[in-house]
């Protein structure tokens, strides 16, 4: 057997202070308890996060758009100029003209301010109706209401987004606002279903569990501990349900159910430009890479923020 | 001086620019048994890995670690080369025996695997070994166990099963990586008996990883006490545990013991631990001294118990039904408490002993009204908690608060100290002005800089996250304060601290206290009255130093027996 002693002679043994200290940087809590030899809780390390830089420099490039187009644009959208239609790209057209002569580049801007309120709306119903119900499902786990909740959940999910919004403008005539109410109603199960397992993880956690304790009541442990600790949840489902409604509207305009004439969309131009597939391609290939512009950007956004808001992802420090 | 098996010399591992572990060397000799102790974060677990080439890609290691009888370092060695290795001349136990096995693969084919793997044996060979490989680790009927499924063995069976796949090559160096933190005090003795008893017998060099000072002391030879990503002493462990050099492992000793106080009856942390002399240092009138002036103020709050009692359950039963997991299938029912029955005089500090399973924090949580029991009575302080009117149910919890055990998932993560501390506060209409005040009183009550409560609790060490869960119990002024396992998941020095700041609050606020711990020696430290439980019931009640000293009923003797503690070891080496 080897009985060997050795002491690490770098270290001064009486050195209390460099045992009760933590190297930390000042102000950190190392400082706090004295004396202890707590590993204190390292800063964490915020890296560049690929996807959520691209991500937010696409749908900044679409915001921005939309945004120019209500104080600039190069043309007046309606304005017909006969003698310059079917161009291809030049100075005075960035990305051409339409059969009537339109700039395709300003139709291009103002297209991106009806993707974005078709977005934002559509969001908006799904979420403000979606998490609430997510939440209380997840809160009466197992009860009866959590259960009609989720079947009923489970109804709206079976029934396809584009269909349902068929059936609205079948009722209500097309439309961007029918399309807008449809396309919520359909991603309503997305938030409700985020929103409740989220809530039934933070339900079963013990800060819950001292809140109940603590006398906190339903709807205080609700708004105080479940909405925010599922918020980076619900907003990375925000960010994916905003692309889906994005390609779900241009696909409506494109069936001529979503925005109607004269107002300029996305896919409204890729239908225009059908008929003039094999002249003038550039007609359909501007739209289309926009709509995949804004598409690809809310899907990486909702990445990015998924890696970063996610708890599940997210490493204790 | 015998051949050294391994050889590590300057291996030095970093992240980046942090160095996680500084330039340390250690050899460990053929069919040496080393211990290689430390606190979490200590780089233990990363040197192990090094040596077993499976540190995470982020992390280079840089350094010589050298195996005999083979050429070249291995830290230089491919992967492919290195699996050759791992598994037959390494081989390695890990701390956590649920996520350890495949579940889709039989027991059997995977201690098989691995000699099929390294061509150690032909199929039928391999096969017919495992099985009595199966039998070496002492599993009931090996023929059975290596058909079951992983799900079917107990977490102590499982580890049976690791170590069995690991010794399945008689590997020249075992390395185990807190083996058996995450199992029952009973099942880790004799997993650990199995690990020294394998290991002797095969000659294998073992290398074993753990924070637990009385562990190390019953499965090792030699002990290295790591710091902060050095190795600050080495030694046999008779000269590590009588006469320790470096200020920290003196400090570690003196807080893994949790039968010597100092003269104010409080356990030695690291700052104090210069007081503290170890039982095996020969000193041993001083320590009983010690112990004395321990036990009268223990004994204190004793006398101040009116023997009214303040908690008072009865017949308690609770059965849980889990939801049926198919349509046709029957549900299962769980009967989590089956008849307890316990009275707590005011002033007492109460302890509730036993494994996991057993039931205690299931009676907490009906003891704060959490959970409803299926039948039985709870009266706490008046109230009977099973039929109370929510009127009834907020005043009970105002006199009794609960401390829980992770202070990682006890305190919500988007909220500020202040508002954690204040929760409590909110639904008795206590003004925001009067709020503060008494957040600071507290903040200070528990060791902590006022400046804390506009932090977030990510900004903390477990200790620290620890006081903040002890100030939000205390916040509201509790008669009873009941805590979960409050430091079983803190490091050993850090234990001490906040197992001496109960005891001081306990003492200043006239707290009654029902403390949960599956961990005798807390238990027979912090409380005066116990009662130990085992599958749903209480097989003995009485007070500490006599279950202790004179246990009746043959589970708890088992239990003080399993218990390790310094004395032990001692005794025993």
């Amino acid at each position: 057997m080897t009985t060997r002693r050795s002491l690490d002679p770098t270290l001064d043994p009486t050195g209390s202070a460099e045992l009760a200290g933590e190297t930390v940087e000042p102000g950190a809590p190392g400082a706090i308890d004295p004396g202890a030899v707590d590993a204190a809780a390292k800063p964490r390390r915020r890296r560049l996060n690929a996807s959520l830089v691209i991500g937010l420099i696409l749908v900044g490039l679409v915001v921005v758009m939309a945004l120019v187009s209500y104080v600039w644009t190069p043309y007046n959208p309606t304005e017909a100029m006969p003698e310059d239609r079917l161009q291809g790209a030049s100075a005075a057209h960035w990305f051409g003209t339409d059969r009537y002569g339109r700039d395709t580049f300003t139709w291009i801007m103002f297209g991106s301010r009806i993707t974005l309120l078709v977005g934002i709306v559509s969001v908006a119903i799904a979420m403000l109706i979606g998490v609430p119900l997510g939440i209380i499902a997840g809160m009466t786990n197992s009860g009866l209401l959590s259960g009609t909740i989720m079947r009923g959940n489970d109804l709206l999910l079976a029934f396809p987004a584009l269909l349902l919004a068929i059936v609205f403008s079948a009722v209500y005539g097309p439309g961007t606002g029918p399309a807008m109410v449809a396309l919520g109603i359909a991603s309503i199960p997305g938030f409700a279903r985020v929103a409740r397992s989220g809530t039934l993880q933070v339900m079963s956690t013990e800060y819950v569990m001292a809140a109940r304790a603590a006398n906190r009541g339903t709807f205080a442990i609700a708004t105080t501990h479940v909405l925010p600790n599922i918020a980076g949840m619900v907003i990375v489902q925000a960010s994916v349900a905003f692309a889906l409604a994005v390609l779900a509207e241009a696909g409506l305009s494109f069936l001529g159910l979503g925005t109607q004439a004269p107002a300029p969309s996305w896919g409204r131009m890729l239908q225009e430009s059908q008929q003039f597939l094999g002249t003038r391609p550039e007609l359909a290939l501007w739209p289309g890479l926009f709509i995949a512009i804004a598409v690809l950007g809310f899907n990486l956004l909702g990445d990015g923020l998924r890696d970063r808001l996610d708890p599940k992802l997210r490493g204790r420090d | 001086m015998t051949e050294s098996l391994l050889t590590v010399q300057d291996l030095e591992i970093s992240a980046g620019q942090r160095h996680l572990v500084h330039p340390t060397s250690f050899t460990i000799a053929a069919g040496e048994r080393v211990g290689l102790i430390g606190e979490s974060g200590s780089g233990k677990s990363l040197t192990s890995a090094a040596v077993m080439g499976l540190l995470p890609g982020e992390l280079s290691a840089r350094g010589q670690v050298k195996l005999s009888g083979t050429e070249g370092n291995l830290l230089t060695w491919s992967e492919r080369r290195m699996a050759r290795l791992r598994g037959r001349d390494l081989s390695m136990v890990f701390q956590e025996p649920m996520s350890a096995l495949n579940p889709l693969m039989r027991v059997g084919e995977q201690v098989a695997e691995v000699m099929r793997i390294h061509r150690t044996a032909n199929p039928a060979q391999a096969k017919a070994r495992a099985v009595e490989l199966l039998e070496r680790v002492r599993l009931p009927d090996p023929r059975a166990a290596a058909r079951a499924y992983p799900h079917q063995l107990s977490g102590g069976q499982r580890q049976r099963v690791m170590l069995a796949i690991a010794m399945a090559n008689s590997p020249r160096l075992l390395i185990c990586d807190e083996p058996t933190t995450a199992l029952d005090v009973t099942v880790q003795a004799q997993v650990l008996d199995l690990i020294r008893e394998a290991v002797v017998a095969d000659g294998t060099g073992l290398l074993f990883i753990t924070h637990d000072l009385a562990v190390v002391a019953s499965v090792c030879e030699r002990v290295m006490v790591m710091y902060r990503g050095r190795i600050v002493e080495s030694g046999s462990c008779e000269q590590i545990f009588t006469d320790p050099q470096h200020e920290y492992t003196r400090g570690l000793l003196a807080a893994s013991d949790l039968t010597a106080t100092d003269d104010r009856g409080r356990l030695f942390t690291i700052a104090s631990a210069a007081r503290y002399r170890s039982h095996a240092s020969g000193d041993g009138a001083m320590t009983d001294a010690e112990a004395d002036a321990g036990s009268a103020s223990r004994a204190a709050p004793v006398d101040l118990a009116t023997g009214e009692p303040l908690i008072e359950v009865s017949e308690l039963v609770k059965t849980y039904s889990r939801t049926r997991t198919s349509l046709f299938g029957r549900a299962d029912r769980v009967e989590a408490l089956r008849g307890i029955s316990l009275s707590i005089p005011a002033g007492r500090r109460f302890g509730i002993v036993g494994e996991s399973g057993s039931g205690k924090s299931t009676l907490l949580k009906i003891l704060s009204g959490l959970e409803p029991p299926t039948t039985g009575s709870v009266q706490v302080g008046g109230v009977h908690v099973e039929s109370a009117t929510s009127a009834q149910l907020r005043s009970m919890r105002e006199d009794l608060q609960i401390v829980f055990q992770d202070p990682f998932a006890s305190l919500d993560p988007r909220m500020k100290v202040a508002d954690i501390i204040a929760e409590p506060l909110v639904p008795m209409r206590v003004p925001e002005r009067k709020r503060r005040e008494r957040v600071a009183e507290t903040l200070a009550a528990v060791g902590l800089e006022p400046e804390s409560a506009h932090r977030f609790p990510h900004q903390f060490s477990g200790g620290q996250r620890q006081r903040i869960s002890i100030a939000r119990a205390l916040v509201c002024r509790p008669r009873i304060l009941v805590a979960d396992e409050p430091v079983s998941a803190l490091d050993v020095s850090v234990r001490a601290q906040v197992l001496n700041l109960l005891t001081d609050l306990v003492d200043e606020y006239q707290l009654t206290l029902v403390f949960v711990s599956h961990d005798l020696g807390v238990v027979r430290h912090l409380c005066s009255d116990v009662a130990v439980m085992k599958s749903g019931e209480i097989v003995e009640t009485g007070d500490v130093e006599s279950i202790y000293t004179n246990p009746q009923h043959p589970y708890t003797a088992s239990l003080v027996a399993a218990t390790p503690s310094l004395e032990d070891a001692f005794a025993a080496s």
